[in-house]
């Protein structure tokens, strides 16, 4: 994966709008958060292969980028996202990893099933 | 003294540390304000010691406490404009200037108070500031509004240096206190306010004086 480029994944979420997308969405703080550090709490959460649709969406912050998608009847939302898969054409995919490396938060969109 | 005041910040208790006795004093002296607040701060974190809220019912509870803040500074006229909370930076920019540029056509105010876009921390915050800035500058000159932010991040003052504009509102210090802790679910935890009990002395130190920055139109 690479570093995010702001008007790169700017130009895949305008191509990807207003049609339905697979959704995975992800945000983990890791099974051992607890285990290393009593005071963290663990959590985890996702969700994958969920259908969405989205009118608008933009990237914003200086990094870790933050990005927002507007659906027809909510948001989509993603914060501490760090990477993207610049090799795929038609997906968007999209991480943030922590300072060791570790995935923390995913974001990805494609027109076939994960 | 001010025709209209228009209040435009995104979440509700976003009203009560930096501008609620500046508003009482304003209302106290026979000006009118127009409270409008984008979001019902729907996504925020604290639900309560233990909690009594929860993602279903934070913003019906939110609502309550925004009006109930609204009551203790004076404040009669409060639109909720229905934003999401935490989407300001990424909501439709020419939805969210019709619906800030449509309540200064109506209400013609000659003060419009806000974040200063830029300086204020929380996303929602500066893209709420930026979009009022960006209604008024389409205006002509002649027609803008005064504009008065709200700066708290770090390191600020080297940006945008001193506030020009120091409100003393000791003498409304009740009306603040009362907004403040009308926002129980999200002040009652409050670092802010805790469990201690000031004295006036400490009062008056802590929340007396509120302090604008005027925006400069290019
Ligand atoms: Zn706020």
């Amino acid at each position: 994966m690479q570093h995010i480029h702001p008007e790169d994944i700017q130009s895949r979420i305008d191509r990807l709008k207003d049609q339905d997308l697979y959704i995975h969405l992800e945000m983990t703080t890791g099974a051992y958060a607890a285990h290393l550090d009593s005071s963290k709490h663990p959590a985890a959460t996702f969700i994958t292969n969920a259908v969405i649709r989205y009118s608008h969406g933009s990237i914003s912050g200086n990094g870790p980028y933050r990005i927002g998608l507007k659906a027809e009847a909510g948001w989509i939302y993603s914060e501490g996202l760090t990477h993207y898969e610049e090799s795929e054409s038609e997906r968007l995919i999209l991480a943030g990893h922590d300072s060791q490396g570790k995935l923390i938060v995913a974001l990805q969109l494609s027109k076939e099933p994960f | 003294m001010e025709r209209h005041i228009l209040v435009v910040l995104p979440h509700p208790d976003d009203e009560s540390f930096g501008i609620a006795g500046t508003l009482a004093m304003h209302l106290n002296s026979g000006t009118p304000v127009t409270y409008a607040c984008l979001t019902l701060g729907e996504m925020g974190r604290n639900m309560g010691i233990p909690p009594f809220a929860t993602r279903v019912t934070l913003p019906q509870i939110r609502k309550q406490e925004l009006e109930a803040s609204c009551r203790a500074i004076g404040i009669k006229d409060l639109r909720m404009l229905g934003f999401h909370d935490k989407m300001i930076e990424f909501e439709d920019q020419g939805l969210l200037d019709a619906n800030i540029g449509a309540l200064i056509e109506e209400l013609n105010p000659s003060l419009v108070i806000t974040f200063y876009p830029g300086y204020s921390v929380h996303p929602d915050h500066d893209a709420c500031g930026a979009a009022v800035v960006r209604t008024i500058a389409r205006l002509p000159e002649a027609k803008r509004s005064k504009v008065h932010c709200l700066a708290f991040s770090r390191d600020h003052e080297r940006a945008v240096g001193r506030p020009d504009i120091e409100n003393d509102v000791r003498d409304f210090l009740q009306h603040k206190m009362a907004s403040i802790q009308a926002h129980r679910s999200q002040f009652q935890a409050a670092e802010l306010l805790g469990r201690k009990q000031y004295t006036d002395k400490e009062l008056q130190e802590r929340f007396g004086t509120e302090r604008f920055w005027t925006y400069r139109f290019q």
